[in-house]
């Protein structure tokens, strides 16, 4: 028990003083048993505030200090920093009594208000009297990234990581980086090509010395804690070694199996043993053995019969690889909304109504048309286009209630393609509202609408069906106020985005949050975007809301800064307040052992007593609610200082 | 929402008191949010934060109760979103026990509560003091556990 204890209370101007007698708190707190220092002060955390605190420890030798003020998620640490570096004295000899939130704000008796302010003040005085004075630990980190994710977000925060001097796992579920990006024919507003733009980026992933890519693998397992993780990642077998392969497409050119490929969304097929695209990285065929006739060459075997590298082996095996890290980025990206929620657009019925990522495909020099947009059902040249936009957005009541955000630019950019594919066609997009907020968006669509003579119709699209061999849009113009029924060769649909199911396996694994609508909840909205609520994981893309390309390299960067912020040092600290045996009451029953969740207590020699990692305690407490003897302990939130704290609120 | 508090206290004259245990990660910050948005609630209940509803050890419900507590309250994340990933479970387990133990020794019911609530959750919270207070003046002061002192 410490003698010397000082009270400051704070009146926050009027905050707290307009329903708390500040006064008589601080009178009344002169009085308690320890207590050799008492006043109040109308802004304790001002300058003059944080002088007069750090003079009183110094000159009253206070050897406790407790600040009745706001709530100690806000200045805590401002409060222990005076007490350390201006009084001279251990900072967690500092406690915090909240009596604004959790009082002042929330009453308008004062008379009442006074009482419980001074109740939660003394209780406070009771705790630090126990505290003991206590030193960060230092936790080596190590210094080395995991990369959830290889679309535009995660290789930029990669290579962002990379030319800092970090070591980066990326690990990507597909054959190959490159995300949707990659899929993409032109970007707005600028109309660069997307794999002009991406590729190099892509090489510089594989060539990167600092950068190991895991493809075809996902991390299915995170233990550890901040500076400290160890993740396990499962990679599928690939059986053909990206050494040897000399992607000369010969195995593809004889291999049986023809499934429908990813890479052009369904209007191209694959073989079973395929490149995803020419610029694929890493740069080699893959077998893909869900298609493949069985892996075995007594039922097939032609590629490896043809494959002069001998580059295919259907040997290879899963792998488990584990390794230790520092820090996670989670850019685990977008999946488009399910078409199959639509059936009123017909899409999945007609094969003449497109997603967005498949007209992308349409326009694509290394698409399937080569670069002309052409009908999929009959090859020939579609002259009247609709686009349907927030198809899926915005739409609480039966579909996702928020916007997509990108749909309003990339519409302007395939009706803007469209007419430069095809001049003497006609589009016409249906839009709630156009929202084009970002730098040259506006004018874009100013420049689809005037130069390009997209005719845009503010209103919805109730249903597509056929009428005689031919696909009518049926559609309201709200601003005539009629309906409108449009013969279309061609249905383009901007799909709402959603969460991709990577983020909601990754968001399982790594045990963080997602919002009401399946993406990765930050830690705070404006402040802190691109943490996660556990420390040391980080987000970026469109795993964490629907943005577009520039946002989300902004997001990507800003995460890696993040890291590179955290990693920096060569110790974390770790907060001292951890569990502590006390040896004498101890029996080694285990109660404690099998209830920590981070499993930092064991048995140790040579008494067989409960022993706690420091580095591994987050100081729950679940170990001294469980130990029949009181022998366990949380540092400075002992049960003794509950105990006391508890008379001090019945005012015992 | 002081009405509510004024026309309680006129047909009893009772202020019971209660102390709220809440976790600091969740419902502490959830009391927080409360106030920030200046919600109203009953002054009757005095907070301690601390680390996790798991460390809620039986003892200190015991002690309140002997010590003259009307009513106490321990608050924790909800269920699954434990800040110390399971502590919450433990908490859930042990206050069903703490409960039926209370009710064996005579104790009523409402006097001894869990409820969850998160940080984003002020409106909740409030609620739950306003609940709480006006069940434990229905049932009047706490005799039962209270020590008898000269």
């Amino acid at each position: 028990m410490t003698k010397r204890t000082g009270v400051f209370v704070c009146h926050c101007g009027n905050n707290i003083a307009a329903t708390v007698d500040v006064v008589r708190v601080a009178e009344e707190l002169g009085r308690e048993e320890g207590v050799v220092y008492s006043k109040d002060y109308v802004y304790m955390c001002s300058d003059p505030g944080q002088s007069t605190m750090a003079k009183a420890i110094k000159e009253n030798k206070l050897d406790g200090v407790v600040v009745s003020c706001c709530s100690p998620t806000l200045h805590e640490k401002t409060f222990r920093d005076v007490t350390e570096e201006g009084g001279g004295l251990n900072s967690f000899r500092c406690e915090i009594a909240n009596i604004r939130e959790q009082c002042a704000w929330v009453h308008s008796d004062k008379p009442k208000a006074t009482e419980k302010a001074l109740k939660i003040t003394k209780a406070a005085v009771k705790r630090v009297q126990h505290n003991q004075s206590l030193t960060p630990i230092g936790v080596p980190v190590t210094r080395k990234v995991l990369v959830i994710g290889g679309g535009i977000a995660g290789i930029q925060a990669s290579l962002d990581l990379a030319n800092a001097g970090f070591e980066v796992i990326l690990v990507e579920k597909n054959p190959t980086v490159g995300g949707h990006m990659i899929q993409l024919s032109e970007t707005f507003p600028t109309l660069d090509c997307s794999q002009c733009i991406l590729s190099p980026k892509m090489v510089e992933i594989s060539k990167h010395k600092n950068i190991k890519l895991l493809t075809q693998a996902e991390v299915k397992e995170i233990s550890g804690f901040v500076g400290n993780f160890k993740a396990k990642i499962h990679q599928k077998a690939v059986y053909v070694d990206p050494e040897t392969c000399k992607i000369c497409d010969d195995c593809a050119k004889v291999c049986p199996t023809v499934v429908s490929n990813e890479y052009d969304v369904g209007l191209t097929s694959r073989r079973a043993i395929f490149i995803p695209f020419a610029q694929a990285i890493p740069a080699t065929y893959t077998l893909d053995e869900s298609a493949c006739l069985g892996l075995n060459p007594v039922v097939c075997g032609k590629c490896a019969e043809v494959c002069e590298a001998g580059a295919i082996n259907y040997d290879m095996r899963p792998k488990v690889i584990t390794e230790d890290i520092g820090a996670i980025i989670v850019a685990t990206g977008f999946d488009l909304y399910g078409k199959e929620n639509l059936g009123e657009y017909g899409m999945g019925k007609y094969s003449d109504v497109l997603d967005g990522l498949q007209f992308e495909r349409l326009c694509s020099a290394s698409g399937p048309t080569g670069g002309h947009v052409l009908r999929p059902s009959d090859h020939k040249e579609p002259k009247n286009v609709v686009f349907i936009q927030c198809a899926g957005s915005r739409d609480p009541e039966t579909h996702c209630a928020y916007c997509s955000k990108i749909c309003c630019m990339y519409t302007a950019k395939h009706a803007t393609l469209y007419k430069h594919h095809v001049p003497d066609g006609q589009a016409y997009v249906f839009y709630i509202d156009i929202r084009s907020g970002g730098k040259g968006y506006e004018e874009f669509v100013q420049r689809s609408m005037e130069r390009d003579e997209v005719m845009y119709l503010r209103g919805r699209v109730s249903k597509v069906y056929e009428k005689s061999g031919k696909m009518i849009v049926l559609g309201v113009d709200t601003i005539s106020g009629k309906n409108v029924e449009i013969e279309a060769d061609m249905v383009v649909l901007a799909l709402a985005m959603q969460p991709s199911q990577g983020t909601a396996d990754a968001a399982k694994t790594l045990k963080i949050g997602r919002d009401k609508d399946g993406f990765l909840a930050e830690a705070h909205p404006k402040l802190r975007p691109v943490e996660s609520v556990t420390g040391g994981i980080f987000l970026a893309g469109a795993a964490q809301a629907p943005k577009d390309i520039p946002e989300t390299v902004c997001q990507a960067s800003a995460a890696a800064s993040k890291v590179i912020q955290l990693l920096s040092k060569d110790e974390l600290m770790h907060s001292p307040t951890v569990a502590k045996v006390r040896l004498s009451h101890c029996t080694g029953c285990e109660m404690c052992v099998q209830a920590c969740p981070y499993g930092a207590i064991d048995l140790g020699a040579p008494s067989n007593k409960a022993r706690v990692n420091d580095v591994l305690c987050e100081g729950c407490g679940t170990c001294q609610a469980v130990c029949l003897r009181a022998a366990i302990d949380v540092k400075n939130v002992a049960q003794v200082q509950i105990h006391d704290m508890i008379n001090a609120c019945l005012g015992v | 929402m002081a009405k509510v508090e004024q026309t309680a206290k006129d047909e009893t004259g009772f202020e019971p008191k209660i102390v709220a245990f809440l976790c600091k990660w969740c419902s502490s910050a959830g009391s927080d949010l409360a106030g920030v948005s200046r919600l109203q609630y009953p002054s009757n209940a005095v907070p301690i934060t601390i680390m996790c509803s798991g460390s809620m050890s039986p003892m200190f419900v015991l002690s309140a109760f002997n010590k003259g507590a009307d009513g106490v309250l321990v608050s924790g994340c909800h269920p699954g979103d434990c800040h110390y990933l399971k502590g919450n479970f433990y908490a859930r387990r042990k206050i069903y026990l703490v409960q039926k133990l209370l009710q064996f020794i005579g104790l009523e019911n409402d006097r001894f509560r869990m409820s969850w609530v998160s940080a984003a959750e002020g409106a909740k919270f409030a609620q739950v003091m306003h609940d709480f207070v006006a069940d434990i003046k229905k049932i009047g002061p706490q005799t039962r556990l209270k020590a008898k002192r000269p």
